[in-house]
Order: structure tokens, then sequence, then C-alpha cells
């Protein structure tokens, strides 16, 4: 499967917090195969700039475009191509990864089915698939909650610290999936403080002081 | 790539969250319990007397039910927004008003149809005669799903606090007063053998107005708690 083609684009953003300017005049262009490292340190900003990006917060001025519209004048188009994931997971402790995973789906794709067979699968969550996910280790959280990127057929994905408590293998492989993603002409958002080994698509850095 | 319906999307929905409040059910059996130990604290200060009782009876269940619809608010958006799914939610192509309108239908389920079923049993040991009975469990009826559908604009409001218990009463409970003089009334007037329709159809005029404006505002809240 190929994406079609698509623009994500910025215009003059600008955000204060407070007596704080987190990001001023802020403009980027991406392309299909083309990935955004979001870097800066703690504070900078990086999650509240991902925000701004998904359409949850608002930034003071500025624009955001998706296949030249604004994102607020074309939530069901622009929401129906994303998916994000922040510092909360997003999956409820009472249900396991599956029923977390079915849920999820049941609001966005009518035939993402067998995939999420397959996702649990390669992100090595058969043992715990029975579980609640609030007797997961915060590692095997994170796994269920990136798993829904190997569902989705989203173009844009927007991860916030997506290695944060994964093993190296965990890391290795949202390397791995993110790579593919970008082959497929997908485009990515993502936001740490290392550097990243992406092995296709062309990295558009980003840095928030 | 299909997206689902509004129907399929509000099935899934209603389906997680009854599960979820089966798992739960301790949670969800409190306001239930603070329902039936208010209702009989009245009888306790002022006096056993049956003519007494029997007078204030229509007010108590339905101070208690409004106090313990009030309570339950806080476990409808709390969770899913600490756990980052009703973020989920807002950035799913669905509509954010109807997935929270779905999200307080199946809310009142468990905590409004409950006062409901339990209002008579209550109502008895207050002396209400038989035949008042339909008219109190009709105004609860239709009066708990308008108290569910305020008091959801309210947890909308406070979700993002990590205190909002008191807010929330503070914010919904003066709204909520029309409800109680209506829903009140109608027992009072079924008691004295006169006719209820008046204050019924209030209800129920007041509870399409909430059901049809409440999601609304309810998502804007929600939109401004998530930044």
């Amino acid at each position: 499967m190929k994406f079609t083609e698509s623009s994500f684009k910025g215009r003059n953003l600008t955000l204060w917090r407070g007596d704080r300017c987190l990001f001023q005049n802020l403009g980027f262009t991406l392309g299909n195969s083309e990935w955004m490292h979001v870097m800066g340190g703690n504070g900078s900003g990086k999650t509240t700039l991902l925000r701004v990006l998904c359409g949850l917060s608002m930034a003071e001025s500025g624009d955001i475009l998706w296949n030249d519209r604004r994102i607020d004048r074309s939530r069901f188009d622009y929401h129906s191509s994303m998916i994000y994931m922040g510092h909360l997971e997003g999956l409820k402790g009472d249900m396991n990864p599956e029923e977390n995973l079915r849920f999820h789906y049941q609001l966005r794709d009518k035939q993402a089915g067998e995939r999420i067979e397959m996702a649990i699968e390669r992100m090595g969550l058969q043992r715990c698939r029975t579980l609640s996910c609030r007797y997961l280790s915060a590692g095997q959280r994170r796994r269920a909650a990136l798993a829904r990127f190997l569902v989705s057929q989203a173009t844009l994905w927007i991860l916030d610290e997506p290695f944060a408590n994964l093993d190296v293998k965990g890391r290795e492989l949202v390397e791995e999936i993110v790579s593919e993603h970008l082959e497929k002409g997908g485009m990515a958002i993502l936001a740490a403080h290392h550097d990243m080994q992406i092995s296709s698509g062309t990295e558009v850095p980003v840095e928030l002081s | 790539m299909q997206t689902p319906g509004l129907v399929d999307s509000a099935l899934a929905l209603l389906v997680r969250d009854l599960k979820l409040g089966y798992r739960r059910l301790g949670e969800l059996a409190n306001p239930l319990v603070f329902f039936l130990v208010v209702a009989t604290l009245f009888p306790l200060a002022t006096s056993p007397e049956k003519e007494l009782l029997m007078e204030i009876g229509p007010g108590i269940v339905w101070v208690a039910a409004l106090l313990s619809s009030v309570l339950a608010l806080d476990t409808l958006y709390r969770s899913d927004m600490d756990d980052g799914t009703l973020e989920q939610m807002a950035l799913s192509p669905q509509p954010l008003a109807w997935l929270l309108l779905i999200k307080t239908i199946a809310h009142w389920l468990v905590s409004g149809l409950p006062l409901v079923i339990l209002a008579p049993l209550v109502a008895q040991a207050f002396f209400l005669p038989a035949d008042a009975m339909p008219a109190m469990v009709a105004s609860l009826a239709l009066g708990t799903p308008t108290l569910s559908l305020i008091g959801s604009i309210g947890a909308a409001l406070t979700a993002g606090l990590r205190r909002g218990g008191a807010l929330v009463a503070m914010l919904v409970l003066p709204l909520s007063m029309p409800i109680l003089i209506f829903g009140a009334r109608a027992t009072d007037l079924a008691m004295d053998g006169l006719d209820v329709t008046g204050p019924l159809n209030l209800l129920a005029a007041i509870m399409f107005l909430a059901l049809s404006l409440g999601p609304i505002a309810a998502a804007a809240a929600i939109r401004v708690s998530l930044d």
C-alpha cells in the first residue's frame, strides 16, 4: 500500500506559556516520506508543539494546514489521516491490550480487524493479551499503545518520546516501523531529545530552545 | 480505510463504558448507597411522624437523587481524562459532542437508572401513597437524564483540574434547580390526586433541551480542559 500525496504545513506558529515564548514564527513543510525531528531539552516545549500540531491545543497565532486546509476547519479529514501518541498511553487499565486496540479502531476504521492480530504479535504482546493493562509494566503499556500505529493506515504519525520506557529491542522496533511507514510514503513527527536511526525518508529537523 | 458511522461508534463506546462500569461495580455502588443514606438521615434528624414524613418525602427523594447524581459525576470523565483515552477520542474522526453524549447516556444507565428503580423503595419508607408512585418514578425518569446532561457540562469543565469535586457541585446544583422544583412538584400534585401532566411535560421539555445543547457545550468544555 502506498500513501496518496499529502502535505502538512505550519505557518508562523507562535505560542507563549506565561511570560515564556515556546516558539515564535515557526514554519515547516512536510511532504510524503519526510519526517520531522522535534529536538530540544526538557521543558523546551516539544510536547506542547506536538499537541498544537494535533489540534489539541491552540497556537496563539499561525495556521496549521493539512492538504492546504486549516486543520480546525477540516477536523474530520485531518483526524482521519493522523494518529497520535503522547505521554499518556490512552489505554484503559481495566481492559486488556487487545480490547483497547479494538475499541480504538471501532471509532476509526471498520476494516482494522485482522491487522490487530498482526500488530499484537509484532509488538510482542501475545503473552499479555488477556491481562488488564493495569497489570502491565510501563514498557509493555508503551508497546500496547504503539501497536495502534501498526494497525493504522493514517498518513501522519505523531509520536511524543516514543522511546520512553522501551528496552533496546523495543527502540529498534519503533525505528523499524517508522522507517517502513516512511518508505510507503507516510509522514512522521517525532519528538525526542536524542538521535534516532530512521533508515528511510528525509529528516526535517526542528530545534526548540 | 472506512470510517465507522455514528451508530457503530456509539454502540462501541456504549459497550465499552458499560463493560468498564461492570468491572468497577464498587465505584458505581457508592452514589446509590449515598442516595439511600441521605434519604434515611432526614427522619432521624426531624421526626418519624407519618404526617411530617409524607409531607417532606417527595422533596427528600429528589434532593437525595440530585446530590447522588452530582456525586457520581466525578466518575464521568475523570478516568478517561487521566489515562489519555479522552484525548484519543477527541482526535478520532467522530464528532466529540456525539461521543460525549453517548458517554453521558452510559453514565446515566449506571448511575441514574438505578436511582429511578430504587426511589419507590425509599418513597415507601416515607409513607408515599401507592397511587403517587407512578408520578414520582416518571418525574425521576425524566429528570435524572437532565441532571446527567447538565452535570456532564460541569464535569467536562472541571475534568482538567486535580480536585474538581466541590467545584462541580457549585456549577451544577444551581442549574439543576428547575428540575428539582418540577420533579418534587409532580409528586406533590399526585399525592393530592391532581393532574401531573404539567410538571412532567416541563421536565420532558428541559430534558430535550439538555439533550440537544448539552453535548455541544460539554464538547467545547472538554476541548478547553484538554488544552
